[in-house]
């Protein structure tokens, strides 16, 4: 049985510390297949103008394409470079939530996070994206320092 | 279009006497009045003439009677399928891949914005201030139905829009009716979008501009004393021009997360003073039934009671006008009468909740001056008489700094927000109106958004009266062309409703899990 890691990527520096454990993680394992996720931070309940509303469509190519283009397709060519199977997935969403559907979604058995690089009142109040990862996931976690 | 040349033509040259006569700032005032009247009286005695041989305005019937055959004809949309739209606003029916477009809350958020704001605070209070308590009867009446109104002409506004390839959208009622008659072999289709378009443009720079400037000045004016109305004017030309030509989508950013706040804490507020005043609250529900079959006094009785409810309803949640069509129509769904769920919840927001806390505090807050012998009110004019001789915005702010004396402050902060908000709304309206008219382009843009921020400017200066004329005549010419279109399209939205309630009913379309 093919085992499968979902790595969640905030296009920070700290991304290549979980994409090098995830790597040497999935050797170990053998048989084991990588999903790269990237999430952007939305929201169905903010407030938008009309014209922001009517340019979001395009707007949201044009996120998943920069995302994928910038942070998600690097990565997964890093990973197939060193012999593994890996393919890459960008949502819009909630962050600990969509990675954790992901996974769901995916047959993922994994989730591999970098320690969060969110700082200030956001994080004061609602808490960092790992924390609530690691609190509300449905698989295991593994967050990396 | 002969009404809306002249005022184009007038526009940039009472804009160039500004600086001139900046120094004689209340003749300037007068004069920007008498011209904007003179022109603008014509238009608007032809929308409010009343039927022959009664006071009462055909254009308020036109309403009623459409409100009224939509809900039959859609066999009470809004009862039916309340439960159901607010699934649709939380997403138990949103596909989690559509993540990041459009969601139903937003573009109900969006519409809401453009709505909710002076015609729920300084509308009212003329409404009641003319009509008595009981044109709150009617205002709700007004809302309830008119919730079928708005089900009818968003659903066809998602159902036509027009997708660009950049995946850009534009809808609104002159797409829904230049490509529904078209698909159903109607002929006229194209002419009556192009005049909703003229009758839009109008009311954006009406009540979507001029009302606006006009009772936040007032406001403002009412905290800091009087002064000239064109200096308030000529501040929010800027902060707007900074904004829609500027780009600079921070401002619009602060005011559309600030907005809904500032929402809540009126509508807090308002709630804060029933409670207090619960006492009063079956006495007032009591003016607002007895005024609305009697008139308690008011100019007109009854019939003048129903008249401003009516008409301040509509010029409230705008059902009917087809406004909200040209913002709902940014969500993508695979089902346009989604939108026209979610849509129907506006008037009840807007209308049937806020407007009526609005009429409750005034009328609670003993602003209205009864008189004792007779228990009826005391005319001033064809207006009730006021504590303070106040109208409009000022009537609100009195009746709630009667209860919160430091309410006014905050109330004057929310009208300056809302009536911002409002104008940005209704400059994007306003905007597609125009770029229907003469084509998608940079230049055609810039010329409207000039033009825009120059009535701002007469709309400050200006006196309530003429103002309030013109951006109710201008919204309300809007409904005439889109309710006209909406009879030949409703047939449509029914069978996109059969459609719908069947698939919903054999478990085809179902929640999502979250």
């Amino acid at each position: 049985m093919t085992t499968k890691l979902v790595i969640g990527l905030d296009g920070e520096g700290s991304g290549d510390r979980a994409l090098s454990y995830a790597t040497d993680l999935a050797k170990r394992i053998g048989d084991c297949e990588l999903l790269v996720a990237y999430v952007i931070e939305w929201s169905p309940y903010s407030f938008q103008t009309a014209e922001e509303n009517a340019q979001r469509h395009k707007r949201r190519e044009e996120e998943i394409s920069t995302a994928m283009s910038r942070v998600v397709d690097p990565a997964v060519e890093g990973l197939k470079k060193n012999g593994m199977t890996a393919s890459g997935i960008v949502r819009h969403g909630d962050v600990a939530h969509t990675l954790n559907t992901i996974c769901e979604k995916e047959g993922g058995h994994q989730i591999i996070v970098c320690r969060s690089s969110e700082g200030g009142i956001t994080k004061r109040i609602f808490g960092s994206s790992t924390a609530n990862l690691v609190m509300s996931a449905t698989v295991p976690v593994t967050v990396i320092g | 279009m002969k009404i809306l040349n002249k005022a184009l033509l007038a526009a940039p040259a009472i804009a160039a006497a500004l600086p001139a006569h900046a120094q004689d700032a209340m003749s300037l005032d007068e004069r920007v009045n008498t011209i904007f009247a003179q022109f603008t009286g014509p238009f608007v005695n032809l929308i409010f003439a009343p039927l022959p041989g009664t006071s009462f305005p055909w254009i308020v019937l036109w309403l009623v009677v459409a409100a009224s055959v939509f809900t039959i004809y859609f066999s009470f949309v809004q009862l039916r399928y309340f439960s159901h739209a607010v699934s649709l606003v939380k997403g138990d029916y949103s596909d989690p891949d559509d993540a990041g477009e459009v969601s139903h809350f937003q573009a109900l958020a969006t519409a809401l914005s453009g709505t909710v704001g002076l015609g729920n605070i300084a509308g009212v209070a003329v409404a009641v201030g003319i009509g008595g308590p009981g044109a709150t009867f009617w205002m709700i009446l007004a809302g309830l139905l008119g919730m079928a109104s708005k089900f009818t002409e968003c659903t066809l506004g998602v159902k036509y829009r027009n997708e660009y390839p950049d995946g850009t959208v534009s809808g609104g009622p002159m797409y829904y009716i230049s490509k529904g008659f078209k698909e159903r072999g109607l002929p006229g289709g194209g002419a009556l979008a192009i005049l909703f378009s003229v009758f839009c443009i109008l009311g954006a720079l009406g009540g979507g501009n001029m009302f606006q400037a006009n009772q936040a000045h007032a406001q403002i004016a009412g905290i800091v004393g009087d002064y000239p109305g064109w200096i308030t004017g000529l501040v929010f030309a800027g902060v707007v021009f900074a904004v829609i030509v500027g780009g600079i989508k921070s401002i619009a950013n602060v005011t559309e997360k600030v907005v809904p706040f500032m929402g809540i804490l009126y509508v807090g507020a308002a709630l804060v003073i029933l409670l207090v005043n619960y006492d009063q609250i079956g006495w007032a529900f009591g003016q607002i039934f007895a005024g609305a079959f009697t008139g308690l006094g008011v100019a007109g009785g009854f019939v003048g009671a129903l008249i401003q409810g009516f008409k301040r309803a509509a010029f409230s949640n705008e059902a009917g006008v087809g406004s909200a069509a040209i913002a709902h129509s940014a969500v993508r769904t695979k089902e346009p009468i989604t939108e026209g769920f979610v849509s129907l919840l506006e008037p009840l927001i807007d209308t049937v909740v806020i407007c009526t806390m609005t009429a409750l505090v005034i009328t609670i807050s003993g602003q209205l001056l009864i008189d004792p012998d007779t228990g009826l009110y005391m005319l001033d004019g064809s207006a009730i008489a006021t504590v303070d001789g106040n109208s409009g915005v000022s009537l609100t702010s009195a009746a709630f700094g009667a209860s919160i004396s430091w309410f006014p402050y905050v109330l004057a902060i929310a009208v300056v927000l809302f009536a911002f908000s409002t104008m940005i709304s209704w400059s994007y309206y306003g905007l597609k109106s125009w770029t229907y008219l003469f084509g998608e382009g940079k230049t055609s843009e810039l010329i409207f958004k000039i033009i825009f921020c120059v009535f701002i400017v007469i709309g400050a200066a200006a006196s309530l009266g003429p103002v309030i004329d013109f951006s109710d005549a201008a919204i309300f010419a809007m409904a005439v062309v889109n309710i006209t279109a909406l009879y030949f399209l409703m047939s449509i939205v029914r069978e996109e409703l059969r459609s719908y309630s069947e698939r919903l009913r054999s478990g085809e379309i179902k929640k999502f899990a979250h």
